[in-house]
């Protein structure tokens, strides 16, 4: 053996291993790029050769070069064959070095799938450690499919070791192939009590992981973690679990109460740990125990809220975070800052306490904790201390150096004053020179951000347009900032803001005339063409405004003037290279030539001008056009035209969508490239949309205030208060506004003793302003005038959706299952289905089925797994449907069916239902036949239709519907009616008349089967007498009752298959025996669904939910 | 974690690992812009900042800057113990860690970092644990002591290649390594530990 070793190393005494490389490489510093070429090759010379330790040396020196940045994917092959050596040491090497660098698109990970497979069931634990360790890190969502199982069998291995490992590379499957979690469930949640303290941490940070996406699910594991954090003596398993608790309480209160005692306990061990550490000045303990602080303070806080309760310690905490500042230590400096932006959000007054020292940090050489600092600032401004808070800020704005920093400063300004709808801010302006002032930043990339804000005020709060014009007068003659840098986005941005609020509001002008003079400079050509654009336009604008002014003055010079300077000065713009400026320079140069024309006339045109920009332009919400709702009929998705086919080849072929041999991967990318396309578009339009002041960005919570602001008309009138001036001359000095405002303020705070001696009500504050948690004082800060912050328009119907926030590629989404769902198991014996995967289907597993039935529903795994269900249940009704055939048509024909078919016709025009009609029960005096169907209108919604038909002598009358209400679906009843309230069915029954009443539902979840129980109550009159009677009925709602018939089109059919975003499964139906057209005519019927395709017995037939799920079927006749 | 870097005051990049698969364009792109944000900092700046949508947390261990890149919503103390936690094992491992250990041993530094962490999450925090670990799979790699032996001018260990405690042998040539082959060199090796007086 020995001596087999020598003889190997002296063969490869002359090949340079690693450490002659890495020598080689520190020994030619000055042609290091040179020397390592001449290495690659040796290296590939070395691949070449059948030893593998040969090759493995080679590959290890790639691994090294790799990481010096030299791209080494040419050798992706070599590496698989180095891992796939028998040998730990060679298979250790190969896994590192593609650990390292193979990726997603690494296309030999492909030939891998068995070399890992072997590795993992390898009875050397260290083969199966080291090929997991490689697998997480360059994991595949093919790879995860293939292996989850086997990773799963690992995760009960024997060895504590391999149980670890396995545990943690689940978190990377579950991201890669979130089908994988509900199977892995249970046997993660068994590893949280492995005997091996190593596995158990590592169960604790998966889940953890886990329950960061979607915490409601780790819900029933609350007590496993709280015997577990009581229990467990590893402070990093501690800090997952009470971060784990802190993301668990606000979901269920009840955990709050009883995590309050240890957590009390943990943090009063912790805080003294604390307080005495930052005596003491001791880092590293400090290091230790603040996470926790942090995460404890948290969770107490959630607990507190929940039992508004004091808790002594907890207040303690408080106290000794902000002691952490007084450490030099810039880390924990950091972290106090840290902390305290946690407490904040809870306990925002104790923070507020520390404004001065948070203040301070501003002053700090690192960035972090400025940053940090600016952060806390954001929360803890209120009406009272905005305008200070700002001012200090601007005094680090001239002090700052960096565009970096002062960049963020600007944002942070703008931020601190427009947060929630310019909530803190009494005087306007105040605000607007601010902004003024910020102008003069030089080469910020923020002039849009500034704009934007001037923009977004001046157009929503009337009261201040005066001012602002006469500012934004001001910037435009200055001229300053024409001599800043003309890039986009630069200050120049501003200017175009300025313009337009003074083209727009050119009525508060003083002196248009000089406004437009200075609008017409030859200076103005070198702005960037868009801003050049609005100049001109505004220009008109102004000119219309001059006209107006001068308008049956006995002087008509003036305006000749005007027209004149117009004349001259727009040819310059004609001539721009910018064709949106050009085409309407030269559209305004010609019009005013033709106004020129009926001046010397002496004829009366101002009226006429102006009337071209009449109007008043409102605010629109940058997400209105999203909520407008879709019309109905309209199918966004539908081809206009049919798109040309895409090669003549695929032209010959039949059409048939489920052919075997389906060309998913050209098409696929097609469709990607198709998204792709569409997100440039978005983003274009997005571009487009911030340069144009009809779009204004919203203010954070915009959307919350529409309720309740209403139009400008109803909004109090303030009076007007004369301790401030409404117009301040020469450039704004935003620190003329603190002065005056505390001079306002004292004022005020007298005023408001006279009033509340006179017992008189004061005037409540400005409306889009919601009470805030600040001090109570603030209720007395009421604004410097009146101020009406108009509310953004909104289409009249939007669509209430909460998911705008949602980011659709966050890769962390398809985690979000819903674990406790029931998910019915696959084998129903009393229906002999048969579930079997779509794949399964493709690799030509036909021989079991008879009868195939796939399903295939929308991408969103939370939706398919509910939808599976839906899908089962639905066979199951088809079933029971089958078995009634017989009894159904023999009460049907004599029933109401058809009525009831008419009575939806005219309800619900655009569709043609094909109702689920049933009987409810049947009693000699009644017959009632109902029907469900969806609403189109409203997802969540479906009418039900009840045919009450009197079969007997008597007369009914006083019938009341009633329907016990269960989780998911509720009889919508008149408002102020309690839910055991029966409706009044609105009409009477003579004998053997029928009628038809409808009732509205309101069902949460249509992805499950319902019944519901209810009952008639009515009055039977005969002759002699009349009698009380009680009818007890159940309303079946299946799954199918919330589909539509929808029509598809083959190609549109087919795209979504080949979409992959619709989730398979497919069963068995054994035993029926009907021709299959009947069968396709029963599933259109009953089911609501319409035949796309159909091929001798195999038909693909489409349906829509009223969610607009997709669900698409296909039904075989596999005849055994 | 996202990833994990190494890199010396110079700028070298010693040790890179990536938790989630990156395409090697951006990975060096990061690499370098992150390298010139961390090296500018001073040194008695904290150890945290926010870059692009990511934490960074750093630390400097004698010319070594040690690096990660963690989420939003990730602790960064935890993060620090991490990386401080790394050091003591590659300290524990090497016996008085130097950077030249990690230049010439990287691919053992990386066989540390992937028994200490596991897809960006910390496998055990137990320092035995992980060290035992690495020497039972290092006892399998005994031919690399072998050839550690072929290059290792301190003819010392040539007559014992065959003894039981192989694994031993490769701890006691990497310091011999970094203590006298080396020490032309003039990068004087220093222990962490030493520098951060814990020693």
């Amino acid at each position: 053996m020995a001596l087999k070793i020598v003889k190997g190393s002296i063969d490869r005494m002359f090949d340079k291993n690693l450490q002659d490389l890495v020598r080689g490489i520190r020994n030619h510093k000055e042609d290091e790029a040179k020397y390592i070429s001449t290495c690659i090759d040796e290296i590939k010379q070395e691949l070449k050769q059948d030893n593998i330790a040969v090759k493995a040396n080679a590959v290890c020196k790639l691994t090294y070069l790799q990481m010096l940045g030299y791209d080494i994917s040419w050798a992706a092959f070599n590496i698989v064959e180095v891992m796939s050596s028998s040998k730990f040491t060679y298979k250790r090497i190969g896994y590192l070095a593609a650990s390292q660098c193979f990726h997603e698109g690494t296309d030999v990970i492909m030939l891998t799938t068995n070399q890992i497979r072997k590795d993992l069931s390898s009875p050397n634990q260290y083969d199966t450690g080291v090929a997991l360790t490689g697998l997480s890190c360059f994991v595949t969502p093919d790879l995860a499919r293939d292996l989850a199982n086997d990773i799963m069998t690992l995760m009960s291995h024997t060895k504590p070791y391999i149980r670890k490992k396995a545990v943690l590379i689940m978190y990377k499957v579950f991201l890669k192939y979130p089908e994988s979690l509900r199977p892995a469930f249970p046997r993660l949640k068994e590893k949280l009590e492995d005997p091996d303290p190593g596995v158990q941490s590592a169960a604790v940070n998966v889940i953890c992981e886990l329950a960061r996406r979607n915490p409601k699910n780790y819900l029933s594991l609350a007590p496993l973690f709280f015997k577990l954090m009581t229990s467990s003596t590893n402070n990093w398993v501690l800090i997952k679990i009470i971060k784990l608790f802190g993301a668990l309480t606000p979901l269920e209160p009840r955990l709050g109460k009883k995590l309050i005692e240890p957590l009390t306990n943990l943090i009063h061990r912790l805080v003294i740990t604390l307080h005495r550490a930052s005596v003491e000045k001791n880092v590293c303990l400090i290091g230790l125990v603040l996470p926790i602080v942090c995460v404890c303070v948290c969770v107490s806080n959630a607990v507190l809220i929940s039992l508004s309760s004091g808790m002594p310690n907890h207040s303690a905490s408080i106290q000794t975070v902000p002691h952490c500042l007084y450490v030099s230590l810039v880390t924990v400096k950091y972290l106090g800052l840290l902390a305290m932006s946690k407490i904040l959000k809870t306990h925002p007054k104790s923070v507020q306490s520390h404004k001065d020292l948070i203040l301070q940090c501003l002053d700090d050489k690192d960035e972090s904790i400025r940053l940090r600092a600016l952060d806390l600032l954001y929360g803890m401004v209120s009406k009272k201390n905005l305008m200070e808070i700002v001012k200090k800020l601007m005094l680090h704005v001239d002090k700052a150096e960096g565009t970096t920093y002062r960049d963020e400063l600007l944002t942070k300004i703008i931020d601190i004053c427009s947060q929630s709808n310019y909530q803190y801010i009494t005087n306007f302006e105040w605000y607007i020179s601010i902004l003024v002032e910020l102008t003069r930043l030089e080469g910020t990339r923020h002039g849009h951000l500034i704009a934007s804000q001037m923009l977004d005020v001046a157009i929503r709060v009337k009261a201040i347009r005066g001012f602002a014009v006469a500012q934004m007068a001001m910037l435009l003659d200055s001229g300053h900032l024409l001599t800043g840098n003309m890039q986009r986005n630069g200050i120049c941005e501003v200017l175009y803001a300025a313009a337009w609020i003074c083209g727009e509001f050119s009525e508060h002008l003083d002196d248009p005339m000089q406004t437009l003079e200075a609008m017409l400079r030859p200076k103005v050509a070198s702005l960037p063409g868009h801003i050049q654009a609005v100049y001109v336009q505004n220009a008109a604008k102004l000119f219309a405004t001059v006209l107006q002014k001068h308008e049956g003055a006995t002087d008509s010079q003036a305006a000749q003037d005007t027209s004149q300077l117009l004349i001259e000065r727009l040819p310059l713009f004609v001539q721009s290279a910018n064709l949106e400026v050009q085409e309407r320079a030269s559209c305004i140069l010609q019009l005013v030539k033709y106004i020129q024309k009926l001046q010397q006339k002496d004829v009366e045109v101002a009226e006429e001008v102006s009337a071209l920009f009449a109007g008043e332009l409102n605010p629109v919400a940058p997400k209105a056009q999203k909520k407008v709702p879709v019309p109905e009929g309209l199918d966004l998705d539908a081809w206009i035209n049919e798109p040309p086919s895409e090669s003549e080849s695929e032209d010959e072929k039949p059409k048939a969508v489920f052919a075997k041999e389906e060309p998913k991967q050209s098409r696929a990318r097609h469709i990607e490239v198709d998204e792709k396309e569409l997100a440039r578009r978005r983003e274009a339009r997005k571009q487009e949309q911030a340069n144009n002041p009809f779009y204004i960005k919203s203010s954070p919570s915009s959307q919350k205030v529409y309720q309740d602001a209403p139009g400008v008309e109803h909004i109090p009138v303030v009076q007007i208060d004369l301790s401030v001036p409404l117009k301040v001359p020469g450039m704004p000095m935003s620190e003329q506004y603190l002065k005056l405002e505390e001079e306002r303020r004292q004022k005020e705070r007298a005023d408001k003793k006279k009033k509340d001696k006179k017992k008189k009500k004061r005037e409540k504050r400005g409306k889009g302003k919601r009470d805030d948690s600040g001090p109570e004082s603030e209720e007395d800060i009421t604004p410097a005038h009146q101020v009406d912050i108009v509310t953004e328009e909104m289409p009249e119907n939007a669509l209430p959706s909460d998911d705008d926030d949602k980011d659709p590629n966050d890769p962390h989404k398809a985690l979000d299952i819903d674990l406790d769902k029931y998910v019915p198991s696959a084998e129903n014996t009393l229906h002999k289905v048969t579930v079997c995967m779509l794949h399964a289907e493709k690799q030509g597993d036909l021989s079991i089925t008879r009868h195939f039935l796939v399903f295939l529903v929308p991408l969103l795994v939370q939706k398919s797994l509910k939808n599976k269900k839906k899908k089962q249940k639905k066979e199951k009704d088809e079933k029971k449907k089958k078995k009634r055939h017989h009894h159904h048509h023999h009460h049907g024909d004599g029933g109401g069916g058809d009525s009831v078919q008419n009575g939806t016709v005219e309800e619900e025009e655009e569709e043609e239902p094909l109702p689920v009609s049933r009987f409810l029960p049947i009693t000699e005096q009644k017959n009632t036949v109902y029907d469900i169907q969806g609403n189109l209108q409203d997802g969540s919604q479906v009418v039900v239709s009840v045919i009450f038909e009197n079969k007997s002598n008597s007369f009914l009358k006083s019938m009341e519907f009633n329907v016990l209400d269960s989780l998911n679906s509720k009889l919508q009843r008149p408002e102020g009616a309690s839910p055991h309230d029966g409706l009044v069915v609105p009409f009477q029954l003579p004998p053997g008349v029928s009628n038809e009443a409808r009732f509205v539902f309101s069902v949460q979840s249509i992805v499950m089967p319902q019944k519901l129980k209810g009952t008639l109550t009515f009055i039977v009159k005969s002759e002699d007498s009349s009698t009380h009677e009680k009818l007890d009925f159940k309303l079946h709602f299946t799954c199918t009752s919330y589909l539509i018939t929808t029509p598809c089109y083959s190609d549109a059919y087919a795209k979504l298959l080949e979409s992959g975003d619709l989730k398979s499964s497919s069963l068995k139906l054994e035993g029926l025996n009907m021709p299959f057209h009947h069968l396709l005519a029963r599933i259109c019927f009953h089911h609501h669904f319409s035949v796309v395709e159909r091929i001798d017995s195999c038909a693909s037939m489409y349906s829509r939910s009223i969610q607009g799920h997709h669900v698409c079927l296909l039904v075989k006749t596999v005849s055994s | 974690m996202r990833f994990m870097l190494l890199f010396s005051r110079q700028g070298k990049l010693r040790l890179q690992k990536w938790y989630t698969a990156t395409a090697e364009r951006d990975k060096k792109k990061m690499v370098r812009e992150l390298m010139q944000v961390v090296l500018a900092r001073k040194p008695k700046m904290c150890s945290f900042l926010e870059w692009r949508d990511l934490k960074i947390v750093y630390k400097r261990y004698a010319s070594l800057y040690f690096c990660c890149a963690v989420e939003e919503q990730d602790n960064e103390l935890i993060t620090l113990e991490v990386i401080h936690r790394f050091v003591e094992l590659l300290d524990k491992y090497f016996g008085s860690v130097c950077e030249l250990d990690i230049i010439f041993n990287f691919e053992k530094a990386y066989f540390i970092l992937d028994e200490f962490l596991m897809g960006g999450e910390i496998q055990d925090t137990s320092k035995k644990s992980v060290l035992k670990a690495i020497e039972q799979a290092d006892l399998l790699q005994e031919v690399r002591v072998c050839d550690s032996l072929n290059w290792c001018p301190c003819a010392v260990h040539f007559s014992m290649p065959t003894t039981n405690k192989c694994e031993r042998v490769s701890s006691v040539i990497c310091v011999c390594l970094s203590s006298a082959c080396l020490s032309q060199e003039d990068e004087s090796p220093r222990s962490v530990l030493e520098e951060m007086g814990l020693a």
